[in-house]
């Protein structure tokens, strides 16, 4: 998977499904803080990062993950 | 003591998915019921059921609020919108004002089987989601509305079977009337997915009667053969009198006597001495006399055993003024821990609209129904004072009189 398709697959989820406005969605956002995602929304992005990209996330490994950006860094590098 | 009005009613059953759209049915005696395909591989005996149709939420209510409702908190959501726009209470005043709520809901378990499902395939319980939880809790009505709806009083699910919807009316009265709360949002809810009512239908309750899903359900009828399962929700706004004065309300009418009582007995077995005392109370509570009844909306679920014990009883207590009587539930089924909440607001609408709804597919009576007056075609009637029964496994019964004010 390219990383423009890892891109188009979050960004599509989060607005498709986490319901986040599109015009939110940019590469420096704040997951937390801009794109409002608490600790609940979290538990179902694992569940679809699990459908989509065949692995499961561990929080631990997401400690320095705080950009939008940064996600799709951390996806890319567990699906590679 | 304070008393206590209905300001607001709400209702999503498979005769209609609001006032106006029950009502139609309840003037024309029109059934809900019919097959569920998905029960009959799956091993029922009965794939009868009340057919609800499922509503959309998506533009209704965001995604965190929609996630944590199960299918009954979906219908007890249209539900409760209904009511309190029906009440006029609108976000502001929802926001400003304390409002309590007391639920009838006794499962959630489509989503119980759900979780159990993903958690045996993926062997991980993080993978269930975040609204698992919040669905599969047997609070998961009040929990949710209390939440939408910014609800700030008492708050609280009422279990107690099919009796469930008329103990949460029964408790709304008490809280107001003793002066702890000014408002309360009471009601009643019912999944009706094929996962929920498998233990239900191996217990051979239901009725068989597949070639003719609109004549299976037939309380008081000679030929029953068990009760037709059902579900939606029903939710009245129940308002301290003067509150209600005060604020312009429409009063719809007043809730004048709740009796309870349990029979003490067997599991499933219903009694006619337990439903006697219920009713009493309730006629009692309200100071009301038998003869003062203009209606009685039967639990009669057409079960052969339920009816013929419920017809002794209403025989027992008005069989000497020939009260018209009628179960709603042979055009809904069995609306389940619903019926009691539901069964007020068709109680409600005929108590307004001045009819009786016809108790459908009564043809014969038996030994026990032939001394009552059962309603058998739509009739115009102008009712004042109004009794509905219900009654739950282990033996727990609840009566309600509301009366026009």
């Amino acid at each position: 998977m390219t990383r423009e398709e890892i891109i188009s697959t979050v960004n599509n989820f989060l607005i498709e499904e986490i319901e986040i406005e599109e015009t939110k969605i940019k590469d420096e956002a704040l997951l937390k803080e801009d794109l409002g995602i608490d600790s609940l929304d979290f538990v179902d992005i694992v569940v679809i990062v699990e459908q989509h990209f065949g692995f499961k996330i561990k929080p631990e490994e997401m400690s320095n993950v705080k950009t939008l950006s940064q996600f799709y860094d951390y996806i890319q590098k567990k699906i590679q | 003591m304070k008393r206590v009005v209905i300001t607001g009613a709400g209702i999503y059953s498979c005769i209609g998915k609001n006032l106006s759209e029950v009502l139609e049915s309840l003037k024309t005696g029109k059934s809900g019921i019919g097959i569920d395909p998905l029960r009959i591989p799956y091993g029922y005996r009965s794939p009868l059921t009340g057919i609800v149709e499922h509503p959309q939420l998506k533009g209704l209510l965001d995604r965190r609020m929609r996630i944590g409702l199960a299918e009954e908190g979906e219908y007890a959501f249209m539900a409760t919108s209904e009511a309190f726009k029906n009440a006029k209470i609108d976000s502001d005043y929802l926001e400003n004002n304390e409002i309590g709520i007391f639920y009838g809901n006794d499962s959630s378990a489509k989503a119980v089987i759900d979780t159990h499902g993903i958690i045996t395939e993926k062997r991980d319980t993080q993978l269930v989601g975040s609204g698992a939880i919040f669905q599969s809790m047997n609070s998961t009505v009040t929990m949710n509305l209390s939440t939408i709806f910014k609800l700030k009083g008492v708050n609280m699910t009422i279990s107690a079977a099919c009796a469930s919807g008329s103990h949460a009316i029964g408790l709304g009265l008490l809280f107001i009337r003793n002066g702890l709360q000014n408002m309360v949002v009471c009601g009643g809810a019912q999944e009706t997915n094929y996962l929920s009512m498998g233990s239900f239908d191996g217990i051979s309750a239901f009725s068989t009667r597949i070639e003719e899903p609109t004549k299976a359900s037939r309380p008081f009828d000679i030929s029953r053969d068990g009760l037709v399962p059902s579900g939606g929700a029903a939710t009245l706004i129940l308002e301290e009198y003067e509150h209600a004065v005060k604020r312009g309300a429409t009063i719809l009418a007043e809730v004048a006597g709740y009796g309870f009582s349990s029979n003490g007995g067997n599991i499933s077995q219903p009694s006619d001495i337990g439903s006697i005392i219920s009713m009493q109370r309730s006629l009692e509570d309200s100071h009301l006399k038998i003869a003062d009844i203009d209606y009685i909306n039967a639990h009669a679920t057409s079960t052969p055993q339920g009816d013929a014990f419920e017809a002794k009883a209403l025989d027992q207590l008005f069989g000497n003024v020939h009260t018209p009587i009628s179960s709603t539930k042979s055009m809904t089924g069995h609306e389940c821990w619903m019926a009691g909440a539901s069964e007020i607001v068709y109680s409600l609408l005929m108590m307004q609209h001045n009819f009786i709804a016809p108790n459908i597919n009564f043809e014969t009576p038996d030994e026990f129904s032939k001394n009552l007056n059962i309603i058998t075609q739509p009739i115009e009637k102008k009712l004042n004072i109004i009794l509905s029964n219900s009654f739950g496994f282990g033996g727990t019964n609840s009566a309600l009189i509301i009366k026009k004010l």
